[in-house]
């Protein structure tokens, strides 16, 4: 199995991270390598076995329903990129 | 009193607490000597004149109950940190500074602990060298030129060099105990879900451990006795009965079984690993410990497997830098121009490299091939330790296949980069505790690092025998202070 | 759209098209908290002032899921009487937004916290079973706002991390009345579970609509569209009658339907593409490793089922049996919890018949013109009550009860005292009515002769005198047997 260029844009696009076509081209090349030698896992049959998530062997915690956190729009707001008080400001939307 | 810097924490702690040495002058002694080595490059920020500050203040009024009386410490720069900037070695975290602390540090400096500084690693924790960060590779202490493993770089580094008693980092596949063996020091990676993850700056997510760095097996107890916790803010954290693993401590490690998994000794290993393991062997028996010979079938398939799971969770984890929120932000002429340019911009290449990889795993039509392949072989990993605790108590392994390499030596070549955490990587995959511990040098006088591998929850007694080992290997670092002029 | 057996069809020359439509309601999750973090969940607070480290993804901030949202989705699955999963599983949905912080949804993917289950609608034609495929837990998403500024989207996240439980029904659903009737019902049985406020016009209750046609008599299923985010039952319907309309028009002119996410534009009353195809979403759903598998234990279940209130259906069942009501009047009077608590309040001390007259009429009626939910009603159950009575006892006619009520509606008064203060009791002394009757026949002396010469119809004429002179108050029951004896 190889990865193509087409691929590389796909999950650059997935992955939200531009590429052009040098390296792209570079990005194929070395996952083409790292895919190479996770292909060894093929060698192993799997059916029957259990995925492991976590090797936490313990069950989810709940907490109670409680407001804790309080007003932190200052704080949370300080460090974003383009300065408003109220609120997060992003390049428009384009649907 | 002289060479401050060269004493361990339990001598600091002692002297401290004996009211030999003031809190100030032990922070003043170690701000002191990390100015005169910035050509190691392991701090990423430095909080010098407050740690002073904090030290004077504690000398004020000293609470000596404390187990870190007034110990000046550097961290990992994953970790974060309240109003200290926290970049984890990245661009896209350049100017981030939180308003909250992890709770691993909260827990040090409960114990009166001081801040000096954030140490450098690889970008989120992404790589082998601490080649990766943005804020440039760190020099290793024992030679020029030399890598001090990674990711947890600078910490390695900083703590060899004597630039802090002690340190913290995080380890993933790796990144604690890889870089202590590259310098000679010790570093434990803990039973999964002993320390918090609330506050570090996460890479992926099931694999992700902070740990004690240290340059002795008694030091790092201590340390992990101060930063395992249960902690509600982490759902993955656990509760279980923690020991006091310093005073606990004990080098009686007789009757303990020791396995050895013939695996280890994989195709091309350098004669002088397979000579330091063989000595291993020959120092645990002399403890009065037994060897057992066992299989860990599977060991051969853990890295490619790590290469699944942990780009996997990281290109999700690292989602969240996306420019909007915090950290940097490239112009954009809409929101999707702006993430791409940010994100392309912000990471360095080995982090792009892992997030493609790791969504390329996860995308429609190739989840089963490959992630979910990954946590089926991951259970027979882990599966092959539980059979082979039915019969030993830990298991002993050299830390990695070979000692330190120059800088740039691999950075062209991802997979010989990657292949330095096979005998690292399958400990965080079955979520156990492993420490490395010097164990010896190479022909070219670099440290090597034996590995101890526990049972899960049972740091205690992974501590025991690298106690008693350590005693008997008598490590000597050889580190020349080459870099002070 | 045919009559007879209220099916709804589309007819195009030859033939007929049946609609298949299969709802994913979006229903906010009752909660003091958020799903896993501890801001508030209120409703209306400055932009902003609702995140917390985590809702704001900051780094090395970790999720810690909230357990009374996860007794909630339980309890919802209970009335949904379906089954429990024990153990359930939160996965990532990843995807970038300006209003996602983390990149990722996270939600229940594979594994949900509640399998299938049914519910049943009350159609015209009897009722009908819509089936549940399932009910999973989910964050919120925050909110865009494009319209504040000309190149900029400004991101609010108040709502980013409130919990949602999207409840998926089977592609069971044949017409815009079905779905009327089973969002009503669904948001009915959250409401007397107290598990969604059901709040439409805040957002508590939102739906993505799947829309497919076939021709009637098919049993494959055509390809479906689904229109997205739709926030009211009437705007549901809409879009439904026009995607229907549209996808049938291109299957009569040969064309094919592309699968695909839709957008209902209320404005222009049509719904359209919304993602171009080179765009296709690959969520790369995986568990998530911050959390842990969910597993909830039988007692944890079974304590959580003593909580559940008598549900629709039960009350519905109990009105007919034990208060002899139509299914039409217990349906209406069970339609929410707060409606049938003021009926048995009613009723407690009241006649059945009377009171379910009086609420399903006079009182709905007076309601709605002022716009007034059950709750905020001027007349108390109390005092309705005691107009029921006052008529039952012929304290009253019907007529001026009617005058009474009006009366109540301006504000909650005891309704014996407006009959007393404007002297509205019912006139039952027969000497005075006798007196009335006299007064009466002698002012219309030429009619009670024709009347008594055979004109019996001109009986009503009298009754009606009567009560006009008695201003109404007259009892009618006296007044005709006064009359006959009289005349």
């Amino acid at each position: 199995m190889s990865i193509d260029l087409k691929t590389i844009k796909h999950i650059s696009k997935l992955s939200r991270i531009s590429v052009n076509e040098k390296k792209a081209e570079k990005l194929a090349g070395d996952l083409n390598s790292i895919f190479e030698f996770i292909e060894k896992l093929n060698e192993l049959k799997t059916d029957n076995v259990q995925p492991l998530t976590s090797v936490a062997e313990t069950t989810l915690k709940l907490r109670s329903d409680e407001v804790k956190s309080k007003n932190l729009r200052e704080q949370i707001i300080k460090n974003s990129p383009q300065e408003n008080e109220d609120y997060f400001v992003v390049p428009k939307v384009i649907e | 009193m002289s060479d401050i810097t060269k004493q361990s924490l339990s001598e600091l702690i002692k002297n401290i607490k004996d009211k030999k040495l003031s809190s100030t002058e032990v922070t003043k002694a170690f701000v002191e000597r990390s100015e005169k080595s910035k050509e190691l490059n392991a701090y990423i920020t430095e909080d010098f004149s407050a740690a002073i500050d904090k030290a004077k203040r504690f000398d004020e009024k000293p609470n000596l109950d404390l187990k870190l009386p007034g110990i000046p410490m550097a961290v990992k720069d994953l970790f974060c940190t309240k109003n200290i900037k926290t970049t984890a070695g990245s661009k896209i975290l350049n100017n981030f500074i939180p308003t909250y602390e992890s709770t691993v540090t909260q827990n040090i400096w409960n114990e009166g602990a001081i801040l000096l500084g954030k140490l450098n690693c690889d970008e989120f924790a992404m790589g082998s060298s601490n080649e990766t960060s943005f804020f440039g590779n760190v020099q290793n202490p024992i030679d020029k030129d030399l890598v001090p493993g990674g990711s947890s770089g600078g910490s390695s580094s900083a703590v060899a060099a004597q630039l802090t008693p002690i340190t913290i980092g995080t380890d993933t596949g790796g990144s604690i105990r890889q870089p202590a063996s590259f310098t000679g020091t010790v570093g434990l990676k803990p039973t999964y879900g002993s320390c918090s993850r609330y506050g570090i700056v996460a890479f992926a997510s099931s694999l992700d451990q902070a740990g004690p760095m240290a340059q002795n097996v008694k030091d790092c107890a201590l340390l992990q006795e101060v930063i395992s916790s249960y902690d509600e803010k982490d759902s993955t954290s656990i509760d279980f009965k923690r020991n006091n693993y310093s005073k606990e401590l004990t080098n009686n490690i007789k009757g303990k079984k020791i396995g050895i998994p013939k695996e280890y000794r994989v195709d091309g290993m350098p004669k002088e690993i397979e000579d330091l393991w063989k000595k291993g062997i020959d120092y645990v028996k002399d403890c009065g410990a037994e060897i057992i010979d066992i299989s860990l079938p599977h060991t051969n398939y853990a890295l490619p497997t790590y290469y699944i799971v942990a780009p996997a969770e990281a290109s999700s984890n690292l989602a969240r830098y996306d420019g909007v929120k915090y950290g940097f932000r490239a112009d954009g002429e809409n929101l999707i121009d702006m993430y791409e340019k940010t994100r392309s911009e912000g990471f360095g290449a080995e982090v792009q490299r892992r997030i493609m990889i790791g969504t390329y795993v996860l995308s429609s039509g190739y989840y089963d091939a490959y992630y979910l392949k990954a946590q089926k072989v991951r259970k027979l990993i882990k599966n092959d330790f539980d059979e082979a605790y039915k019969k030993v108590d830990a298991i002993l392994t050299p830390s990695t296949p070979s000692s330190a390499f120059k800088i740039g030596e691999k950075t062209n070549d991802p997979v010989s980069m990657y292949l330095n955490d096979i005998f690292t990587v399958p400990v965080n995959l079955a979520g156990l505790p492993g420490i490395s511990i010097p164990a010896g040098h190479d022909a070219k006088g670099y440290p090597l690092g034996l590995q101890i591998i526990g049972k899960a929850f049972d740091e205690q007694n992974l501590l025991n025998i690298a106690y008693a080992m350590e005693e008997k290997i008598n490590f000597k670092n050889k580190i020349t202070d080459w870099w002070i002029k | 759209m045919s009559k007879d057996k209220s099916e709804y069809l589309i007819n195009r020359k030859d033939n007929q098209y049946e609609v298949v439509i299969g709802l994913e309601v979006h229903a906010q999750v009752t909660s003091e908290s958020k799903l896993f973090s501890t801001s508030s969940t209120k409703f209306g607070a400055e932009p902003n002032t609702q995140v917390s480290l985590v809702d704001a993804a900051l780094p090395g901030m970790l999720p810690v899921i909230n357990e009374y949202c996860v007794k909630q989705a339980i309890k919802t699955g209970i009335g949904l009487k379906a089954k429990i999963n024990k153990r359930s599983v939160f996965d990532r949905k990843n995807y970038f937004y300006a209003d996602l912080p983390q990149g990722y949804q996270i939600s229940q993917f594979k594994d949900p916290i509640v399998g299938e289950g049914k519910v049943i609608l009350d159609m015209p034609d009897g009722q009908k079973e819509v089936g549940i495929e399932r009910l999973h837990l989910e964050q919120d998403a925050g909110k865009s706002i494009h319209d504040l500024d000309p190149k900029n989207t400004f991101v609010d996240l108040n709502r980013s991390g409130v919990a949602l439980m999207e409840i998926v029904s089977k592609p069971d659903l044949r017409s815009p009345d079905e779905v009327n009737a089973y969002v009503k019902k669904l948001r009915s049985i959250m409401r007397y579970l107290g598990t969604c406020d059901g709040n439409m016009q805040e957002g508590s209750l939102r739906a993505d609509v799947n829309v497919s046609v076939r021709r009637k008599g098919t049993k494959e299923f055509g390809t479906r569209c689904e229109i997205k985010n739709v926030n009211s039952i009437k705007f549901m319907q809409m879009a439904i009658e026009y995607e229907a309309n549209r996808q049938v028009d291109l299957i009569e002119e040969g064309q094919s339907i592309d699968q695909e996410t839709r957008l209902f534009d209320t404005k222009k009353n049509e719904t359209r593409s919304m993602r171009s195809k080179e765009d296709a979403h690959d969520y790369r759903y995986f568990p998530d490793p911050d959390l842990l598998p969910l597993e909830v234990s039988d007692d944890f279940i079974e304590k959580l089922k003593l909580e559940i209130p008598e549900l629709p259906d039960e009350k519905k069942k109990r009105f007919i049996e034990k208060f002899k009501l139509s299914p039409y009047e217990a349906t209406i009077l069970v339609s929410d919890n707060e409606t049938s608590n003021y009926f048995e309040n009613v009723i407690k001390k009241s006649d059945v018949k009377l009171a379910t007259n009086w609420i399903i009429g006079e009182l709905f009626a007076a309601l709605n013109e002022k716009n007034l939910e059950i709750t905020e009603s001027p007349i108390s159950a109390g005092n309705l009550s005691k107009l029921i009575n006052l008529i039952k006892d012929g304290t009253i006619s019907g007529k001026i009860a009617k005058i009474v009520f009006e009366n109540m509606m301006e504000g909650d008064k005891d309704p014996k005292k407006i009959v007393e203060e404007k002297g509205l009791k019912q006139e039952s002394d027969p000497k005075a009515l006798e007196t009335l009757i006299d007064k009466v026949i002698d002012d219309n002396r030429e009619k009670a002769t024709e009347y008594k010469s055979g004109k019996v119809k001109l009986f009503g004429f009298f009754v009606g005198q009567v009560m006009k002179v008695s201003g109404g108050k007259a009892n009618p029951q006296l007044v005709n047997e006064i009359l006959k004896k009289k005349l």
